[in-house]
């Protein structure tokens, strides 16, 4: 489980998260939904000690942020980060590779290539391999990034709106990939989602952000209506139920 | 790659022979321990200065900048500049070879440190703040320089301008095990990270997430960096800005990969060929007295047009 616990926190003098306390179960997929500059990606960074959590705890299962090191860490927990620029020439198997660090820290065994090798296959990277990552499509990037944290076989998986740049064919399937490996393999994947539909339709829990504090928390038909679009994202868009699910028609 | 390697090594040692044969006229006795002293002073430089840029653009994570930009060529300088002024060029002739060594690498080692450290207790230890730092440093530096040169007696003066500028025409014993002592583990220290530069190299973020803190690795890069350019400028003078630059490029272009376990190991190799094969050059066939550096820097900065061209239409 990961515990937040009165979390606040500050860029330069704007405050930007308020006081925050939060529980994301193990298991599942949590989907963070809220408008642009809510503070989704900046919660995500502290959960993932990318910046210096200085008010309030985290605990991920029994490890502290800020006290766990980072090795350790990077064992049990990947995060895919919004912006994800590399400016080294990698290879696309070069970048899946880098997710075996955390475990052999530089000398990948057999079982850090098998491993490599079914991130790989899963992801669908076969054809494009040994392309170069500035050689293949926005969305092609995006899903060998999410390999890499795939392949860094670890309990919780971040990731910062990971749909970026992917067509709805490739939406869909990394999103039932996702769900694949919540349900198999027992991860705890947490998803910064900008689409609230895909939240709604593959996500367990909905957590809604707005001006830095939690607006709402539960399953999609508690959290998805009328009455979050109109406070938290500002827009009259109507919410109608599809086989249990809550749609917004945009 | 690993093959490319070893045709580098190949050609290292053809070069290395070349040096030591071509118009070899005398003794051995006196040829040997004269010419070798050169070209162990030309193989250790060529490549301690290559993996010192190759590890300064990794933790940059920007292939045009080298070291130098920190402002190293232009503190030795300054250093021998001062000295000279102060004590006058006898004395400083008579300087023992230990004592400017420790003052030379001393001083430049900590100028490094202390932009990075001091640049590092701000907010946000951006390593480009550190680049600009440097330059602005560079020059300050080089004005102080000028100015002390401009108090110096003329005669005095043609000394500094000897001492400023890279040579391997006279090659101090001592120095030399000085500087061997100095970078061989240094060189080893680089080498033993070679994984975490990979990672390093994937930029803050991810290097965090792969569990690998950037500022330590950062740091002790940093170290290593300016331990490597400190006691090679110390050992044959400022090297022209361009080498670490032509050296690392060509490395690139040589092992196409960003795998430190390739591309440290050729750019050291690259380096010490293209050190003593000009020098070869310039010295056996050619039986001129050019520095080197002045070569390097024409050549180099042709051939880095070319490749910055050439990559940009790629
Ligand atoms: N580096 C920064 N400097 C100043 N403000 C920032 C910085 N990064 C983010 N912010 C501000 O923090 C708020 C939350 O940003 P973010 O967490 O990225 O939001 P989200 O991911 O929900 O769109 C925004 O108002 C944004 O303007
Ligand atoms: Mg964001």
């Amino acid at each position: 489980m990961i515990r937040i616990r009165n979390v606040s926190h500050k860029i330069g003098p704007a405050p930007i998260l308020h006081d925050i306390s939060l529980d994301i179960p193990k298991g599942g997929i949590t989907a963070l939904i809220g408008p642009n500059g809510a503070g989704k990606s900046t919660l995500l960074s502290l959960i993932a000690r990318l910046a210096v959590l200085r008010e309030g705890e985290i605990h991920i299962d029994a490890m502290k942020i800020g006290e766990v090191s980072d090795r350790e860490l990077a064992r049990h927990l990947a995060i895919m980060a919004q912006s994800t620029h590399v400016s080294a020439r990698l290879r696309v198997e070069e970048l899946v590779g880098f997710g075996r660090y955390p475990w052999h820290r530089g000398r990948p065994g057999p079982g850090d290539r098998a491993i490599v090798e079914s991130a790989i296959e899963r992801f669908g990277l076969g054809p494009m391999r040994h392309r170069f990552l500035d050689e293949i499509s926005g969305g092609q990037r995006q899903r060998a990034f999410v390999a890499m944290a795939f392949a860094q076989d670890t309990d919780y998986l971040l990731l910062d709106e990971p749909l970026n740049n992917l067509d709805i064919a490739g939406a869909r399937s990394l999103m039932r990939l996702l769900r694949q490996m919540a349900d198999e393999d027992g991860k705890t994947v947490v998803i910064v989602l900008h689409d609230i539909n895909y939240a709604a339709r593959f996500a367990d829990r909905i957590v809604a952000m707005h001006e830095g504090r939690i607006a709402a928390n539960g399953a999609a038909r508690e959290v998805v209506t009328d009455a979050l679009l109109r406070d938290v994202f500002g827009t009259d868009a109507e919410v109608s139920l599809h086989e249990g699910h809550p749609v917004v028609l945009v | 790659m690993a093959r490319r390697l070893i045709w580098l090594a190949l050609a290292l040692a053809l070069a290395c022979l070349l040096y030591m044969t071509v118009n070899a006229r005398g003794s051995w006795s006196f040829l040997l321990p004269f010419r070798g002293q050169k070209l162990a002073a030309l193989v250790l430089v060529g490549a301690s200065l290559s993996v010192a840029t190759v590890l300064f653009q990794t933790i940059t994570e920007n292939r045009i900048l080298t070291p130098s930009i920190i402002g190293f060529d232009q503190l030795f300088i300054m250093i021998q500049t001062v000295l000279i002024f102060m004590m006058g060029s006898a004395d400083y002739a008579g300087l023992s070879a230990l004592l400017l060594f420790a003052v030379n690498v001393g001083l430049m080692s900590l100028l490094g440190l202390v932009l990075f450290t001091l640049l590092r207790r701000g907010a946000r230890g951006e390593m480009m703040r550190l680049v600009l730092t440097g330059i602005i440093f560079g020059v300050f530096l080089r004005s102080a320089t000028n100015f002390v040169q401009r108090l110096i007696d003329p005669t005095e003066f043609s000394v500094v301008t000897t001492v400023t500028y890279a040579r391997f025409n006279t090659v101090d014993a001592l120095l030399l095990v000085l500087t061997t002592v100095v970078t061989l583990p240094a060189l080893w220290a680089a080498w033993r990270m070679r994984s975490r530069l990979d990672v390093l190299g994937l930029g803050d973020q991810i290097a965090l997430g792969l569990g690998e803190a950037p500022r330590r690795g950062q740091s002790i890069a940093l170290v290593l960096i300016c331990v490597l350019v400190a006691s090679a400028t110390a050992l044959v003078g400022p090297m022209a800005a361009f080498f670490g630059l032509i050296v690392s490029a060509l490395a690139h272009v040589i092992t196409p990969t960003e795998r430190h376990a390739i591309l440290l190991p050729c750019a050291a190799l690259t380096g010490a060929v293209v050190l003593v094969g000009g020098q070869t050059l310039l010295e056996r066939v050619m039986g001129l007295a050019t520095p080197i550096s002045v070569v390097v820097e024409a050549v180099g900065g042709a051939l880095f047009l070319f490749l910055l061209l050439k990559r940009r239409r790629a």
